[in-house]
């Protein structure tokens, strides 16, 4: 497999001025000859299909959902980042570079980090241009506020709903390419296979969720924003429907699939209340800062009404532990702080539950409901409808929950995968956030990558490829096709008596979560990969789907989403069970320190984990991409 | 809060396909408080399955009530009974023990029924596809600093920005009209000094679109902002009228 980055030369700084400089262009009026797939409409994928059909490419765009405007994006909270420096708080480009490798425990590719920070401010640029309704001051100037492992304010918001306003931008973007037809868009179209000719990424198969037919697309190139795989753990923060098919497709055909075992696990989140549950909510980390997160020093509180427990009896956890960074210690940390809590037995929730508080009685006293309702109200109403308690007089209970997948599909620095021609985007590649995603940086990579890296790396394959003609005729489409529906038949003929969620909750609850979720080790990891493929087999011999599919059929959509889950829970478990280390979000019992700190280890593992298919049924194979420092100190993080 | 299992009537409305005629069924099952109610469907569904039946189909993706995926008529109330409050975040605890609930799809001539509670709202789309933009290539924006916008201004423009396309407004209202939705997008581009150039095209364009979608006209009930689970303004409908007849008496030339 090569994995050459193809990092341009020079000093960081001046690589993507460089590389820009040196890719080949496509001339404007030889644009529209190349037809480009752009798979996925969130954040990634509609800023990348409307800038590359303003470039004058033809796109044709597909979703799953019925809008391009329902992409799971649409759901983030709490900011986007750039290194604006508006407060004058001493930010920059280089710091914003180096806080994200550091949140990232240092296993993500500097060149790319470093891209990233340049271009956030364009971003900020370009998405008030379009009218994006940024919080702003009352001069008029954007305002910005603090976000987790970061000791500046540079993240930029829309009340607690930044990712629908960045995502509605990017909307209106691509439906004035559609007004204009220069993107074609599929809607409620989900993506099956991915086909290559001549060892190019040439188009895709389909299956249309309405009349249930299969059909091919053929382009000259393949971009992938289908978003990460929380939800193979069955509880995560993400949409219902989102799902690894697009990408484990795309693997299966050979492309490789970095770091799976790098998940993030949110330490904000309304905790499980039963087993009915079907997903879980986020609360955005902006609340901590101004909510404080604590639980009760002596055990015996626990159960205590939260104003009955006096602060001398608290135990806020986060600002003894970490005095510099207190309740804005990254994610990671944060999570694991409580599930340290919570396992001394001091969980603020009965019945087995789990919980911490956040309490916002501080903020309140010092700063005034109003101004708390004025940054949080909607997060509050959020809270207060699915849970039934107002947090403006008792504390928010939450708990970690699976909300990000900083690995994905490897990419170059021109974000293309080991398949030619396959391009990925956003949360589905692996590149800027290394073994955990600092808060706001998601939406910043998502369109950094789609508005402002795609649009011009794109062209310089296009350019070179020289790929020539090929429609929806040729035989590997036709063999993609009928695999495609060869799968559906087979799930379709089971007859078993259980259903997908059964299987999922077994997959994600009682493997996924428990073995390969906030800490693991051999012995757990080892477990979860004698148990998963188990149950994959089971899954394959008593799942019921019901229906048929030439038609609306939701339950086998989902048992195809499943069992693509079934296959890939085992290479995530492969990937953390080799990581012989912590790191990030990925932490591992046999290696932490005296205080209980993810213990890396740089000389063995700084690398990018590249995961090859082989074949059903044999092991993949382990590729390396070394991961070289030249810039960012190696060290351990500090962030008390 | 109580835990106690609660034992609930539905009446669903049933509908193979876009010509199949469609009835209410009845179901009996039980919930708890805390589930929400697409999780009550889940369970009800998961019943379903066991005894070989057709599950019912129904839109939902996020479940934090800002996707506008999910869509029902709750006992004859757009996304339920809870002001500000999508299906999806609607809990059990808003409903009692022995309670009969009818669901219903959004009904309006522009929203064909798809499959049971589905339907299709491709026409918002089309109408945001009309003029629903500023026109800005990716690209040579000036810094964001660089343009200031009062906060006022920019607060009354996200109240408008909030809406999730989800049609509630449209379900609820006795015209099936779309105004809501139209007058949300333009009164939020208009509160804009970017969205100033293209102002009367966009209210004339996406008005022409509305028109041709099927969309009804309105008659000033008002039905459509209670039932917006975003609380999008009443007066997004007074903003679009004046936007509207601003450009027809200027020509509607930008």
């Amino acid at each position: 497999m090569d994995l050459n980055a193809r990092i341009p030369s020079g000093p960081i700084s001046e690589k993507w001025d460089k590389h820009r400089f040196d890719l080949k262009l496509v001339n404007p009026a030889n644009k529209r000859k190349f037809k480009v797939i752009v798979v996925g409409s969130g954040l990634a994928g509609a800023s990348a299909a409307a800038t590359l059909a303003e470039l004058g490419y033809h796109v044709d765009c597909f979703c799953f959902q019925d809008s391009p405007r329902r992409a799971h994006s649409i759901a983030a909270q709490g900011g986007i980042n750039a290194a604006k420096n508006y407060p004058n708080d001493g930010d920059s480009v280089y710091r914003l570079f180096y806080d994200t490798v550091k949140g990232g425990d240092y296993r993500a590719r500097e060149a790319n980090v470093y891209r990233l920070a340049q271009i956030s401010n364009q971003i900020i640029d370009q998405c008030a241009s379009q009218g994006v309704p940024f919080a702003r001051e009352y001069g008029g100037q954007l305002a910005n506020r603090s976000f987790g492992g970061a000791q500046v304010s540079r993240t930029f918001y829309a009340r607690g709903q930044t990712g629908q306003q960045l995502l509605l931008g990017a909307y209106s973007a691509l439906e004035r390419m559609i007004g204009a037809k220069k993107v074609k868009m599929h809607p409620r179209t989900e993506m099956l296979d991915l086909v290559l000719v001549n060892g190019h990424a040439r188009g895709i198969v389909t299956r249309n969720l309405i009349t249930g037919t299969i059909e091919s697309h053929s382009a000259d190139a393949v971009v992938l924003a289908t978003g990460g795989y929380g939800n193979v753990f069955y509880l995560s923060t993400n949409a219902m429907a989102s799902n690894v098919t697009a990408a484990y497709r795309c693997y299966k055909r050979g492309a490789g699939f970095a770091n799976p075992c790098f998940t993030q696990i949110h330490p904000t989140c309304i905790p499980v209340s039963g087993d009915y549950q079907s997903k879980l909510t986020l609360m955005s980390e902006s609340l901590r800062n101004d909510g404080r997160v604590w639980v009760p020093k002596d055990k015996a509180d626990c159960r205590k009404a939260p104003k009955d427990i006096p602060p001398s009896a608290r135990d806020y956890y986060l600002e003894r532990k970490y005095p510099a960074f207190g309740n804005l210690v990254p994610r990671d940390v944060a999570s694991r702080a409580a599930k340290e809590a919570v396992d001394s037995g001091r969980s603020v929730l009965d019945q087995g539950r789990s919980a911490v508080y956040l309490d916002f009685e501080t903020a309140i006293a010092r700063d005034g409901k109003d101004a708390i309702a004025d940054r949080y109200g909607n997060l509050f109403d959020m809270y207060e409808r699915i849970s039934g308690e107002n947090p403006y007089t008792t504390p928010m209970r939450i708990y970690p929950a699976v909300h990000y997948t900083m690995g994905g599909l490897w990419v170059d620095y021109n974000l293309m995968s080991t398949i030619p021609g396959l391009h990925v985007l956003g949360e589905a590649n692996f590149s800027d956030h290394g073994a955990n995603r600092l808060g706001a940086s998601a939406l910043m990579q998502g369109l950094a990558d789609g508005y402002f890296v795609i649009p011009y790396t794109i062209g310089n394959y296009l350019a070179t490829a020289k790929q020539g003609d090929v429609n929806t005729d040729h035989p590997a489409f036709k063999d993609a096709e009928k695999a495609a529906q060869d799968k559906l038949k087979r799930l379709l003929n089971v007859g078993g008596d259980k259903s997908v969620d059964y299987f999922h909750r077994k997959l994600g609850v009682d493997i996924m979560w428990e073995h390969c979720g906030m800490a693991r080790d051999k012995q757990g990891l080892e477990k979860a990969l004698q148990m998963i493929p188990e149950l994959r087999e089971r899954f394959w011999r008593e799942i019921r789907v019901p229906g048929s599919s030439s038609e609306v059929n939701l339950w086998l959509e989902k048992a195809n989403r499943v069992a693509d889950f079934l296959e890939f829970g085992e290479i995530m478990c492969l990937d953390a069970l080799n990581r012989e280390e912590s790191a990030g979000g990925h932490f591992r019992l046999e290696h932490q320190t005296a205080d209980g700190e993810a213990k890396r280890d740089d000389e063995n593992y700084a690398y990018g984990a590249v995961w090859e298919y082989k074949g059903d049924g044999v092991a993949p194979a382990l590729n390396k991409e070394p991961y070289t420092f030249e810039y960012v100190k190696l060290a351990t993080r500090n962030y008390a | 809060m109580s835990d106690e299992t609660m034992r609930i009537t539905l009446h669903v409305w049933r509908q193979k396909g876009p010509n199949d005629r469609g009835s209410l069924q009845s179901y009996k099952t039980e919930a708890n408080p805390h589930m929400s109610f697409l999780e009550m469907l889940d369970v009800l569904n998961e019943q379903l399955l066991s005894k070989n039946e057709d599950p019912i189909a129904f839109d939902h993706d996020c479940r934090e009530g800002i996707c506008g995926m999910c869509s029902m008529v709750i006992n004859g109330r757009p996304h339920g009974p809870r002001n500000a409050t999508t299906t999806c975040q609607l809990h059990m605890r808003s409903f009692k023990d022995g309670d009969e609930i009818y669901i219903e799809p959004w009904q309006a001539k522009a929203f064909p029924i798809i499959k049971d509670l589905m339907v299709d709202r491709s026409a918002f789309d089309r109408v945001i596809a009309s003029g629903g933009y500023i026109s800005v290539g990716t690209g040579g924006a000036p810094d964001a600093n660089a343009i200031p916008i009062g906060k006022k201004q920019a607060d009354e423009a996200f109240d408008y920005a909030a809406c999730i396309g989800c049609g509630a407004c449209v379900a609820a209202c006795p015209n099936a009209s779309a105004m809501l939705f139209v007058g949300a997008k333009v009164a939020h581009l208009s509160k804009f000094p970017q969205g100033q150039v293209e102002r009367k095209g966009r209210a004339l364009n996406m008005v022409a679109a509305m028109d041709t979608e099927g969309f009804g006209a309105c008659t000033n009930h008002g039905e459509c902002a209670s039932a917006c689970p975003k609380e999008i303004p009443l007066e997004a409908i007074m903003v679009l009228n004046r936007e509207y007849a601003r450009a027809q008496l200027s020509g509607g030339e930008d």
